[in-house]
């Protein structure tokens, strides 16, 4: 199958086009910087380019959509215009060029008002009640896809929750860093029950994905390893996997979230560029249980994760070998 | 004569199609002749035939003040479910609801009088089912005894026919009587409905609650609820006492079935109103919801109960006890042994004996003297008023004095209820007032616990009383002075033969349940079922006449006597087993050369605590015992290891039981070390996975049910297989007889004919060994599988610095969260989420017994029952755990 992956330069889009590779597929990488993915044709380019999005799609019989911008601050219009628009574009593209799947990675937090989530399915994406302009954006996107889903044009959303692995920016490295300065806290404890994703679990799950679209096209399915933790308890472990001392001070959860919302608008207010220290989605994210039933997921999928929890942070200690921390204190 | 349904109906729950208005010619006399008044009803008659549904029968609904028909939303939903459709006819009574004001004060027997009027004017044919709460009971009461040709069975909810001999008017009612108060409180102002209304436990919604009041907004619309209350016959001079104890007299005739659902929460009609009720209706079946209060039908859902009694209703052939048990004949009464004992030329011999503190005997009484105290005291109760099927609570720790109390009750037919302090002061509480007893016996702390909390029954104490003290407890008289008013009545009271003695199937006791898995429960037994456990105990365990025991576990302590075996109380405070010393029971032992030591396994750990203050007197007497039974929670291999080497001579037993069944299983000491080495050598299928108990005792039979993946037991099927887990089910003559005034409780427990439902889980081994599990409430139901809780607690609890384990689930059935709560040693110094490195360690040995634990929790001390501090509260600490796991603060559990 001829298959274009997008914003193939992020640790999931990168394996996902490296998976697709593997299984003898003919892959097409579009995004703005080089995938590094070998034996992918790489179109570079914007989802906000109308020309280049339609020279990508060309001749693709599936799309898998991971282009987005994905931070915790930003000006809200940067993420209207990657994220709804873009999408928009893609699929009024992938559309003309008859395309026949396309399937779209969203986020478990585009059904996420801030409350626990405990044991629950994929509920709809309700992009008025997301917290934040990336989960309100991704909401409204994995919407407009849906609605798009046809005989002639099948559409899912998969939802990987909380992908990590080793390479992780987004999650593992902020981590590491901050416990390496004892910088991070832990929220009421640390208690809170987390689910989250190994990246090469989300990454098979996003290709069986398009391999099973006739059983799950026009719906959004979560995807995560199905094993549960303690926060505190996965922090210690991707710290020792670093190298770095777990954090052992806590604050009351309701303080972080107070905290992360003020720091949040201030950040972006004065236009800061890197990633603020604490922010309400982060300390949502932090302090409150969420984790899924996945027992739809594995059926419709036909899949099971194959990496496990502790399986992955033993990976994750391989890459960083000597220690994270090393590292740190070098840079 | 049908009028259009009531415009703009909007009331929660109500199909606006049932709501209608008919018009019906007046009888009674409040009415001139030639009256109509025009009444407002739910009623699913037309929608059903419209749907070309027949119903079986109609249920006749009557609400009571200040209601209305709304309060039978539920039975018209249920009763309009196509699968069993019924008409469901409920009234709003004239000058109630949105029937019409009619500007007359009508009195009880116009009220009744009204109804037949009204399924007159509506032609009622086929079977009806008159159901009443409140007032409106009693008018439906009425309704039923004018109506014998089409009544087919009564439903009641919290309502009263008569004010029980002896008490007075409940204060809250008393209130709404008082002329200063109730045309203001019930009609002047709508205090009367807001404070009905916030009798609902839990409190109604904000709709439904302005639904009840819909009716009654303005004081014009309220006059029929404030003469409601005015009808309210207090004493025999009000207008309206004839036609009440017409309705009530006239209940004792009615043989129709009876169901009566019942909210013991209501300060108006308490449970000395239900009991009145079963007086006249004993073969009403009954079901206290427990928490429930005065609107039973919105607390609880009363229309499943409510539709399965009817569906049994077709099939019975008729009301009353369905008796499967063998003739009366040859059953010897419980007591025959002491009987034998006191008339033979072991009479003089020590029966029964207390022990002090300073380890001497304190009482003895002797065969002859036991069984002389016995008929003494039946006599001097019978002489007080108690009678054949009296309920008779003891209050009385166990020794001399609870034996004779109780052997007398038993021998007159009377009920004894024994509900113990190991409930707890609010779970005894509950146990006594639900089961309403005549007489309480008890000690002065029992007696003064009875005057504060307002238990029912009339009291007597121990011993003699000052007269002030007796009167401040409200105490008629004392088990010394109905001793001696007994010895000087005939002797021919004094109960010796068969011939005397009550009918084997005539209810005996009523224990508690222990309450660690929801309220106590009460169970009945009849007399035949006490003397198959007393069979039961004798075969088991090779206990005959001349069997001396010391009695440190009081359910099987209370068999002594009936045993033929010689009994000793040691000195310890029975209410907490941990105070039984190594000493107080070696006193005990040597007191009477014990044969036998009963002991809780509680009891057992301070014994071993307190092993060096035993003197070597009081060695030798526990080096001399032969049989130790310890029951009522699991014991751990190196305990009872332990105390083999006090017990050294000792064949030590665990039997397994519960209150409903006592005992199920046994095993000893040895056969709990082989099936342990077999578990772990793997060469028996089936072994390991729980606690061993051992094999069915004499005369038991013992299977399971096997577990679905929803973590129920769903099926019909049982078996005994090596390694099927499922819930245990045992069938025994001496199992329970019913659970007492829980119909739907007891109606669960026996859906498979002839056994009775454990609620706990396990399997089998090949060897024929049951392994406990668990309880069925607390198996947890993971994605990939059903995981009972004890064998993974049992490998976790083997890690050194953890003391007692438990695993709970969190999040919904079927993907729940398997979580470990333990008890760290030492403790934690408050409760949250274990170390990384604890945690790593319990997931670890949970994973060895093949269980996946997501989240491991540090409690400083487990929650556990008070009568065996042994049983985990799975259900709060699951609760807790899903509380703290969501991201909440901890606190305790």
């Amino acid at each position: 199958m001829k298959v274009l992956v997008t914003g193939a330069s992020g640790l999931l889009g990168r394996e996902v086009a490296r998976l697709l590779v593997r299984q003898g597929h003919e892959v097409t990488t579009f995004q703005r910087r080089p995938s590094g993915v070998d034996s992918a044709a790489d179109f570079r380019g914007s989802v906000r380019d109308d020309v280049a999005v339609g020279r990508a799609v060309a001749g693709a019989e599936g799309v898998i959509h991971l282009a987005a911008k994905v931070s915790f601050t930003g000006r809200a219009a940067e993420f209207d215009e990657v994220n709804v628009e873009g999408t928009r574009r893609l699929l009024r593209a992938a559309r003309s060029a008859g395309v026949r799947d396309l399937v779209l990675v969203s986020s478990p937090s585009v059904a996420n008002s801030g409350a626990a989530i405990a044991g629950l399915g994929a509920e709809p994406a309700d992009p008025e009640h997301a917290h934040g302009d990336y989960s309100r954006t991704k909401a409204e996107a994995e919407l407009l896809a849906l609605a798009a889903d046809a005989p002639e044009f099948r559409v899912a959303a998969v939802r990987p929750h909380i992908v990590w692995g080793p390479g992780d920016t987004q999650l593992v490295e902020r981590v590491l860093a901050r416990a390496g300065h004892g910088r991070l806290p832990l929220l009421d404890a640390g208690a809170a029950l987390i689910d989250t994703t190994y990246v090469d679990n989300a990454s098979s799950a996003i290709v069986a994905a398009l391999h099973r679209m006739e059983h799950i096209h026009g719906r959004a399915l979560v995807v995560s390893n199905g094993e549960p933790r303690p926060v505190g308890e996965l922090l210690a472990g991707i710290c020792a996997a670093g190298g770095v001392p777990a954090p052992s001070w806590s604050v009351p959860g309701g303080v972080a979230r107070a905290a992360g919302a003020v720091v949040e608008k201030l950040w972006t207010w004065a236009g800061r560029k890197e990633e603020p220290p604490m922010t309400r989605f982060l300390a949502e994210q932090l302090s409150t249980a969420h984790w899924f039933d996945q027992r739809e997921t594995q059926e419709l999928l036909d899949w099971t994760p194959a990496v496990s929890l502790d399986e992955g942070l033993a990976k994750l200690a391989e890459h960083y070998g000597s220690g994270f921390a090393a590292r740190v204190h070098r840079s | 004569m049908v009028a259009a349904g009531w415009p703009g109906v909007d009331w929660p729950g109500v199909d606006p199609e049932w709501s209608r208005e008919v018009a019906v010619a007046s009888t009674s006399a409040a009415d001139p002749p030639g009256t109509v008044r025009r009444w407002h009803l739910l009623d699913n008659g037309a929608q059903l035939s419209r749907r070309g549904l027949t119903p079986a029968g109609t249920l006749l609904c009557v609400h009571g003040n200040p209601t209305w028909s709304y309060l039978w939303r539920s039975l018209l939903a249920a009763g309009s479910d196509p699968a069993r459709p019924w008409r469901v006819v409920a009234v709003d009574q004239l000058d109630m609801g949105y029937s019409e004001r009619t500007g007359t004060f009508r009195r009880l027997a116009d009220r009744i009088n009204d109804l037949g009027d009204l399924t007159d004017a509506l032609g009622l044919d086929g079977p009806v089912v008159s159901v009443g709460h409140d007032w409106g009971g009693v008018i439906s009461l009425g309704w039923a005894l004018a109506h014998p040709e089409q009544l087919a069975g009564v439903v009641l909810t919290n309502t009263a026919v008569h004010q029980p001999a002896g008490s007075g008017i409940p204060p809250a009612l008393r209130l709404a009587l008082h002329p200063a108060v109730h045309r203001w409180g019930t009609t002047t102002s709508d205090t009367f409905l807001r404070v009905t209304h916030s009798l609902a436990h839990p409190p109604l919604a904000a709709d439904v609650r302005s639904a009840f009041m819909a009716p009654y907004r303005g004081a014009a619309r309220r006059a029929g609820v404030g003469n409601f209350v005015a009808d309210i016959p207090a004493e025999p001079s009000h207008p309206s006492f004839p036609a009440l104890s017409g309705v009530a007299e006239g209940l004792r005739g009615l043989k129709v079935p009876a169901l009566m659902l019942w909210g013991p929460r209501d300060p108006i009609f308490s449970d000395r109103y239900l009991k009145d009720l079963i007086s006249r209706l004993p073969h009403a079946k009954v079901h206290r919801f427990e928490g429930a209060g005065h609107l039973v039908a919105e607390d609880r859902d009363i229309a499943t109960p409510v539709f399965e009694w009817l569906a049994e209703l077709g099939r019975d052939s008729g009301p009353g006890l369905q008796r499967t048990n063998a003739p009366a004949d040859g059953v010897p009464p419980l007591w025959a042994p002491l009987t034998e004992l006191a008339a033979g030329a072991a009479g003089g011999s020590t029966a029964v004996a207390e022990m002090a503190a300073n380890g001497s005997v304190a009482r003895s009484l002797s065969w002859r003297e036991l069984e002389q105290s016995i008929a003494a005291l039946a006599a001097g109760l019978k002489e007080g008023g108690v009678e054949h099927g009296s309920r008779v609570s003891l209050m009385v720790p166990p020794g001399v004095d609870l034996t004779v109390a109780l052997y007398a009750c038993l021998r007159l037919g009377a009920v004894v209820v024994v509900a113990d302090a190991g409930l707890g002061r609010r779970g005894l509480s509950r146990a006594v007032k639900g089961a309403t007893p005549d007489f309480l016996i008890g000690i002065d702390r029992a007696l003064a616990a009875a005057a504060v909390l307002g238990w029912p029954g009339r009291r007597i104490s121990v011993q003699d009383l000052p007269a002030a003290r007796r009167r401040l407890l409200g105490v008629e008289t004392s088990l010394a002075a109905l001793g001696r008013r007994g010895s000087g009545v005939s002797p021919t009271l004094s109960c010796r033969g068969p011939a005397q003695a009550p009918d084997p199937d005539a209810d005996a006791a009523v224990l508690f349940t222990s309450g660690s898995t929801g309220p106590a429960k009460g169970v009945l037994y009849t007399h035949r079922q006490l003397a198959a456990m007393r069979d039961t105990v004798a075969e088991t365990f090779g206990i005959s006449p001349g069997a001396r025991l010391v009695a440190g576990f009081a359910p099987f302590a209370l068999l002594g006597p009936a045993l033929g075996a010689v009994s000793v109380t040691p000195d310890m405070d029975v209410t907490a087993p941990r105070t039984l010393t190594a000493r107080a029971l070696a006193d005990a032992a040597a007191a009477i050369d014990a044969t036998v030591v009963f002991a809780s396994p509680a009891a057992l750990r301070n014994v071993l605590a307190t092993r060096d203050g035993v003197s070597g007197g009081g060695r030798q007497a526990l080096e001399a015992v032969e049989l130790l039974l310890s029951a009522g929670a699991p014991i751990p291999e190196p305990l009872l290891a332990e105390v083999q080497r006090l017990l050294p001579r000792a064949s030590l037993h665990t039997p397994y039981g519960m209150t409903e069944a006592l005992p199920v299983t046994d095993i000893s000491l040895e056969q709990i070390q082989t099936a342990d080495a077999e578990a772990a050598a793997g060469t028996v299928a089936g072994a390991g996975n729980g606690v061993c108990v051992g094999r069915p005792v004499h005369d038991a039979r013992v299977a399971v049910v096997p577990l679905a993946a929803d973590g129920t037991a769903p099926g019909t099927d049982f078996m005994t297989e090596a390694g099927v887990t499922g819930e245990i089910i045992v069938s025994s003559p001496h199992v329970k007889e019913a659970y007492d005034r829980l119909w739907l409780t007891q109606r669960e427990s026996t859906s498979l004919p002839g056994w009775h439902r454990t609620g706990d889980v396990g399997h089998f081994d090949a060897a024929g060994r049951l392994w406990v599990e668990g309880r069925l409430a607390h198996v947890v139901t993971a994605p990939a599988a059903v995981v009972t809780p004890v064998g993974a607690e049992q490998a976790i609890e083997r890690l050194d610095d953890v003391g007692l384990a438990a695993v709970v689930g969190v999040g919904p059935s079927g993907t729940q969260a398997v979580v470990a709560v333990v008890e760290t040693v030492p403790p934690a110094r408050k409760a949250g989420p274990a170390s990384p490195q604890l945690a790593g360690r319990v997931r670890g040995a949970a994973l060895a017994a093949g269980v996946n634990v997501s989240a491991v929790l540090a409690v400083t001390a487990q929650p556990t029952d008070i009568r065996h501090n042994a049983k985990i509260d799975r259900t709060r600490l699951s609760r807790w755990a899903s509380r703290v796991l969501a991201g909440g603060r901890p606190g305790q559990p």
